[in-house]
């Protein structure tokens, strides 16, 4: 019989709508630019023109004289620098020494209105000394470029170099070898959102509250202490709805410090609203990359090494660059049974806006790259692709060569899905001129085992409070940025005390109520924070057990949580209402509040080698993709007609939430695949607006088919794992091994613009011309 | 700046303000009359985030002054819902997953509203068209055009 007494379905594996779903339709749901202060102060910043340049002098007396301006700070106000990455902070708030990008912060306003804050940027006296830019990685490799940072020779953020198994032996042995190098373009995240926040300075007890638009509230609050050298306790982050993030707001971002030192300066408050120019400036998105990817493999299509070089053009700063490179070479493995892989990786810095995290992290290029390999290498010896997948599966649980736990392994249940589904035994290579067929696999993290931070906490915390209403309310610091982590939460707990949606509450991101959380990033949130939920419920359902038994008189492990009510185990009509228990267990203690706790086990955290911190996680999703493309003859246009996608997510939390992270990721995917790139003039961003920047719009997204594959993880919440970056990086090989399909055409540049599809066209004629020309001689 | 006093209808309250005569319909609903479900998600014109209703047409409010509104009705996501009940478009948003992080959904919802009065039963390329100016960067617009189809058959 089922431990449940009424008809309530169970709160996991239910499709759910969001627990803030109601505010987010209705209007209610108040962003960071929404929040009104009559008395807030405008926050305006003035960017530097210049690429690269030594700062001879930043003039603001007459900016500081104009009526109406409060506040006017440079670099000089701030001598701290930050970043994500405790051994790589050269970043600060304001610029001091030399400008790095256009467009980068170098002194920062409030006034008493825009007017007078526009004004008052035009009367900065900014003189420097100009440098040579260097706007790409070939440019800032070249001997003799002068340094972005004196201490990264060569310009070189990081450089990896790994080997695991004998790569040279595994080429010996195998029959076909093919090498090629692809030019990914720069994306970056485009959330909804603009970037804005607002800061309020207490004069007389120097505290500093900030309201932001951030992923990681924590990182951020310790930033903020830092750069304004206040202790800790005196700083308050609260995080409100935001507007998307998909990466950018992993770190602490340098508008959101500027608007607390302003807020100071001022001695108020001040709110800042970054267009979404400078939303684009203040970028943090996936880098160009270039990948060199060779791989060898036996006739009957078993992989036997791997060699990659993958080199990043960085931007100006650190960010998340150190943990990028590395992704793009631990995650070579993990998916795909190869014996023999050898990595090197370059993290460059450029004269650019400083890239950083973006949903995939690190592992989309090279996934395309490896992808695409694979297929004209399953072409070339005459394999189908599905089955070069299958060849190579993984036997897991396995330990990698590199030192990765594979613990729950779903790929061969969505290879066969995909392959059903889109029909491709029946259809791929009889399709009508122009349209084709094309599939990929993909992976990716549940949670970084290693938090950028290593403090020896629990890596998730969660407390829940039970009060005399007989309400739950959950604490947490975990940022719910739209992807649903809050009702995922809920959920959990709603499971473990067989209650439902109407006794629970989740207060979430505001560093003074809620326990400390490393943020939303690395698609950690429901694995590691859904596991401290679990046990914060068992731990509180433990004590409703045990005021319950002594209110029946039977031991607690007679008792039976029945959720509205509790009973002895299988004995109907000795039920107490939870509204008595919770009364019960309020005797003497009152508020009830618990904690759950989370860390990795050391198992899971990697090997020993220099750079295993990154790539380790204690379950890995998997997907399998394929796509439906057209491609326009005369426009070299793609158009994607159809994406079938079946994703490993462990289990279902909330399988609507699943599906719509996977629509969105795989979705987000196609956007790199067609259409997505930032460029740049001389480092003028020339691309920073949503025009030019093409974000496909609804008319040319197509249907987005899911399956959803359960391959119950062991130590997932309930079994789950990842849902929402594994899935993007297959898109983009999918998307481009369907363009060949289609037009015979294999590019090795992305986005798969039309005029890249024409040229690559004319070219293929023109072989043709001179193959059938060579054989009539 | 010279002000005006502006006469126009707001989710069907009469209203009379004085605004600056350069003050765009977005600035006026937020900052004047603190209706802030509308959103500001470009720099004018790129991603339809601020739709709302003039006279029954989806407009976007970030391109359009304040004083065009005169004499005018305009609706914005939060005359939707009448006594606090969700309409049914907000309903079917909000039980398909129509919206994720939810900055995009107040405009989308006010265009989907638009499109609905217009055409009640329109087919998944019209709603492709109508929705078109409109950028979610969540959802992959999936579930989107699902909550308008499911709103459209509840609402015949």
């Amino acid at each position: 019989m089922s431990p449940r007494d009424d008809d309530r379905q169970p709160m996991v594996g239910r499709r759910a709508p969001l627990i803030d779903g109601i505010e987010k339709v209705s209007g209610k749901a108040q962003y960071t630019a929404d929040f009104y202060h009559s008395d807030a102060y405008v926050g305006r910043l003035f960017r530097s023109p210049y690429a690269h340049a030594e700062i001879i002098s930043v003039d603001v007396s007459k900016a500081r004289a104009l009526p109406g301006v409060i506040a006017v700070i440079t670099g000089e106000d701030c001598d701290k620098p930050f970043g994500i990455i405790p051994i790589a902070q050269n970043e600060f708030p304001l610029s001091r020494d030399k400008v790095r990008y256009r467009g980068e912060p170098v002194a920062a306003v409030a006034a008493i209105d825009e007017a007078s804050a526009e004004a008052a940027l035009k009367l900065i006296d900014f003189k420097v000394k100009e440098l040579p830019g260097y706007f790409t990685a070939d440019e800032a490799r070249a001997e003799g470029a002068i340094l972005l940072h004196d201490d990264r020779p060569g310009n070189l953020e990081r450089e990896v170099h790994s080997e695991f198994g004998d790569v040279d032996a595994g080429f010996h042995v195998a029959d076909l070898v093919r090498e090629e190098t692809y030019d990914c373009a720069e994306v970056t995240h485009v959330h909804m959102e603009p970037h804005a926040s607002l800061a309020t300075y207490d004069v007389e007890r120097d505290r500093v509250t900030l309201h932001s638009v951030t992923q990681v509230p924590y990182y951020l609050h310790k930033r903020v202490a830092q750069c304004m050298d206040m202790d800790e306790s005196q700083v308050r982050v609260i995080k409100p709805f935001i507007g998307g993030g998909f990466g950018a707001r992993t770190e602490a971002l340098n508008f959101e410090i500027i608007t607390c030192l302003l807020a100071r300066s001022a001695g108020g408050t001040v709110r800042m609203k970054l267009s979404r120019e400078e939303t684009f400036l203040t970028h943090r998105g996936r880098p160009r990359t270039r990948v060199k990817m060779k791989i060898g493999m036996t006739k009957d299509g078993k992989m036997t090494a791997c060699d990659c070089v993958v080199e990043q053009t960085g931007g100006a700063f650190a960010g998340y660059g150190i943990v990028t490179i590395l992704y793009a070479g631990s995650l070579l493995n993990a998916i795909y049974d190869i014996p023999a892989v050898r990595y090197n990786g370059f993290r460059v810095y450029t004269n650019t806006p400083a890239c950083g995290a973006m949903r995939g992290h690190g592992t989309v290029d090279v996934r395309h790259a490896f992808e695409s390999v694979t297929d004209m290498m399953a072409e070339e010896l005459g394999l189908d692709p599905f089955v070069v997948r299958r060849t190579n599966l993984l036997n897991a649980p396995i330990r990698t060569i590199n030192d990765l736990e594979v613990t729950s392994y779903g790929l061969p249940e969505c290879l066969d899905w995909v392959e059903e589904a889109c029909g491709w035994k029946e259809r791929v290579g009889k399709m009508p001129k122009g349209k084709g067929l094309g599939m990929a696999c993909s992976h990716y993290v549940s949670g970084a085992a290693k938090p950028v931070h290593w403090t020896g906490e629990p890596h998730a915390v969660i407390n829940l409070k039970l009060d005399f209403d007989g309400g739950i309310t959950i604490l947490t610091g975990a940022s719910d940025i739209g992807q649903g982590s809050s009702t995922i939460l809920a959920q959990v707990v709603g499971e473990v005390m067989k209650v439902d949606f109407d006794r629970l509450t989740v207060i979430a991101n505001d560093s003074r109520i809620t326990p400390k959380d490393n943020g939303s990033y690395s698609s950690r949130v429901t694995f590691m924070v859904g596991n401290a939920a679990l046990e914060a419920a068992e731990n509180l359902k433990a004590i409703m057990i045990e005021a319950a038994a002594g209110k029946l008189e039977v031991k607690p492990e007679e008792v039976e949580c029945m959720g509205e009510s509790y009973r002895i185990a299988g004995q109907q009509g000795s039920d107490i209402p939870y509204k008595e228990v919770v009364a019960a267990a309020l005797v003497d203690t009152g508020t009830i509040t618990v904690k759950g706790t989370f860390t990795v086990p050391k198992k899971f955290q990697g090997g020993k080698y220099h750079g295993a911190g990154v790539g380790p996680s204690m379950a890995y999703s998997y997907s399998t993709l394929a796509a439906e493309v057209t491609v326009d003859e005369i426009t070299g246009r793609v158009i994607v007609d159809k994406i079938w996608v079946a994703h490993d997510v462990g289990y279902a939390l909330n399988p609507l939430s699943v599906e719509g992270q996977v629509q969105g990721g795989v979705w987000m995917g196609m956007g790199q695949a067609i259409s997505e790139e930032t460029s740049y003039h001389e480092g003028l961003p020339i691309t920073s607006n949503m025009l030019d920047y093409r974000v496909p719009t609804m008319v040319e997204s197509p249907d987005i088919e899911v399956k959803i594959i359960e391959s119950i993880d062991p130590n997932g919440p309930f079994g789950a794992k990842e849902a929402s970056e594994g899935c993007l990086s297959g898109v983009v090989p999918a998307i481009a091994n369907a363009v060949y399909n289609a037009t015979g055409v294999r590019l090795f540049e992305t986005p798969l613009t039309p005029e890249r599809i024409v040229n690559g066209q004319i070219k293929l004629e023109r072989l043709k011309k001179k193959q059938a020309a060579g054989g009539e001689s | 700046m010279a002000k005006t006093i502006l006469e126009l209808t707001l989710n069907g309250q009469p209203r009379e303000d004085a605004v600056a005569d350069n003050t765009l319909l977005i600035d006026y609903l937020r900052e004047v009359t603190g209706h802030t479900g509308t959103k500001m998600g470009c720099d004018g014109g790129e991603c339809g985030a601020c739709t709302v209703l003039v006279d029954g047409k989806p407009r976007l409010s970030c391109l359009c002054m304040a004083s065009s509104c005169k004499g005018r009705h305009v609706e914005t996501v939060e005359g939707c819902s009448e006594s606090g009940r969700l309409s049914i478009l907000q309903k079917a948003f909000n039980e398909q997953l129509g919206t994720q992080c939810g900055y995009c959904t107040p405009g989308m919802i006010m265009a989907a509203e638009g499109l609905l009065r217009e055409n009640p039963k329109p087919s998944k390329n019209e709603i492709r068209q109508a929705l078109g100016g409109n950028i979610c960067r969540c959802t992959g617009y999936v579930k989107i055009i699902e909550a308008v189809q499911t709103a459209a058959g509840e609402m015949s």
